[in-house]
């Protein structure tokens, strides 16, 4: 069913890119003329105050939510709409949203399935894979997330930083191309944080190409490649984190980042206090 | 206790309207659960039909059971169609228990937890697919105990098809009573057999929920 897509002749084509895309829910505007490339093996994070519209940007790169315009591209495929200009049918978002893995803010397992069967669901039933590979693969994933022994059990027996590990693993099964964070530690409790980064650091390294929504500021001075600021549904700012958390360049990020210095000096909890030094 | 005897004798008798229980409750609720799922999936979406289902549902969860199976033996001949006592039983049996399924599945569906629905939707998962691997699993195993209710009210409901000859327990039982003026035994009897079913159907509700308990 896929379309190739014509070769551009390099290999600089971004993985991801969000060109002019706008959300509305009713009247409230929550996305305006948002503009984003992700290039193969970037950790992007989004940062921004809450109700700036990072979750439904997230949710409008696979289209779980419709954007109102413009346009998102996967690996130079468009995403949403065919390329006969209609919009695809559930056949056709089914086979690309495959190709983006998604980890969700409350971890969103399916609560009937066991540990090993959250992760070889979708490789399975969708993707129709062998079994017996999807098997070996989902095992192998659990073992990497450090949850061998935790493969029969069911989610609701989890801690929370479980379930998130679960959470990655069960994306990382369908192969994807690009693999989206919808704040993935922000449910979790404190002392559960820790283990979670862990995982998606080594992602990082690993050259997966992601984008993180969070309200880590530590994990996104560290791991992100580049940061993305949205206030407002509108892209305020991008940089690269040493640029950003040093001297962001908008009085609007500035004022953010205090907001988190003073909040991170207050719990000792999150490791070292920021300094804009 | 000669009563009872008597019933003994006519156990042959008895355990035929049994097994037709069985069999008409067994059927209704396979179909009636089947339909009603579908129906459930159609009012949980925003086609334009939904209006149309929900006005089903509506309408039979206000008529009195019996009314209905007169209405589907003796008023659609009336319309030209005409069914025999078994097929017009179970017509109206599982049509009128759609409704109900159908019901017990949306307002379970409503309660569930929309992530994970979410998750199947970014995972690739659509349509019947979907609903089948996603949303239906975890509606099940919260919506069990109402569901066995439900059967059960199905087994019940079926005795009134006795009024349209259809040879289930209560028939058998009402034949026994005429035939030997023994109204109390025979009818016991048939209440012991109604309650052993309901049993029945309990205990496998009892298994649902610990399949549940083991996921909660």
């Amino acid at each position: 069913m896929n379309v190739p897509t014509p070769a551009t002749g390099n290999g600089h084509r971004p993985v991801l890119t969000v060109a002019a895309l706008s959300k509305a829910f009713g009247c409230q505007c929550v996305l305006e003329n948002i503009n984003l490339q992700v290039h193969r093996g970037e950790t992007i994070c989004l940062l921004g105050p809450s109700g700036s519209g990072k979750s439904t940007l997230l949710r409008c790169i696979n289209w779980l939510e419709k954007p109102d315009s413009g346009q998102v591209y996967l690996n130079g495929e468009r995403i949403g709409v065919t390329t006969g200009g209609v919009l695809m049918g559930d056949r056709d978002l089914s086979t690309i949203r495959t190709r983006i893995g998604m980890v969700f803010q409350h971890f969103a397992l399916w609560p009937h399935l066991t540990v090993l069967q959250n992760v070889m669901a979708a490789p399975v039933y969708v993707q129709r894979r062998p079994k017996a590979q999807a098997r070996a693969e989902a095992e192998s994933l659990l073992a990497s997330v450090g949850l061998s022994d935790k493969r029969d059990t069911f989610p609701a027996k989890l801690s929370g930083g479980q379930k998130q590990r679960v959470g990655i693993a069960r994306a990382l099964a369908m192969r994807p191309e690009l693999l989206l964070f919808d704040e993935p530690t922000s449910a979790l409790d404190p002392e559960l944080v820790g283990e979670v980064l862990v995982v998606i650091r080594k992602l990082a390294r690993d050259g997966m190409t992601m984008v993180v929504v969070t309200h880590e500021m530590d994990f996104a001075r560290e791991a992100a490649s580049r940061i993305v600021f949205l206030d407002r549904g509108r892209v305020v700012e991008t940089a690269r984190p040493d640029s950003f958390f040093v001297a962001p360049a908008t009085e609007r990020a500035r004022q953010f980042l205090q907001r988190y210095e003073s909040s991170s000096t207050r719990s000792t909890s999150r490791g070292r206090p920021q300094s804009f030094a | 206790m000669h009563d009872f005897v008597v019933v003994w004798s006519e156990r042959a008798l008895l355990l035929r309207g049994l097994g037709n229980t069985i069999l008409l409750s067994l059927a209704a609720t396979i179909v009636a659960f089947a339909l009603g799922a579908l129906v459930a999936v159609v009012l949980m979406s925003s086609k334009p039909y939904r209006r149309l289902f929900a006005g089903f549902v509506d309408v039979m969860r206000c008529v009195p059971f019996l009314l209905f199976a007169y209405i589907v033996y003796y008023g659609l001949p009336s319309l030209g169609l005409n069914l025999d006592n078994w097929s017009a039983g179970l017509a109206a049996l599982t049509i009128y228990n759609t409704a109900y399924m159908a019901e017990i599945l949306r307002g379970a569906w409503l309660a569930q937890p929309v992530d994970p629905i979410d998750a199947g939707y970014a995972f690739g998962f659509t349509g019947l697919g979907h609903f089948r691997r996603i949303v239906l699993p975890p509606l099940l195993l919260s919506a069990a105990p109402v569901v066995g209710n439900q059967i059960i009210q199905i087994v019940k409901d079926s005795a009134f098809l006795t009024v349209i000859a259809l040879p289930e327990l209560t028939h058998a039982a009402s034949s026994i009573q005429s035939r030997h003026y023994i109204p109390f035994a025979a009818f016991i009897t048939a209440v012991l057999l109604y309650w052993t079913l309901c049993l029945v159907i309990e205990a496998c509700v009892g298994c649902f929920g610990r399949l549940a308990e083991a996921r909660r």
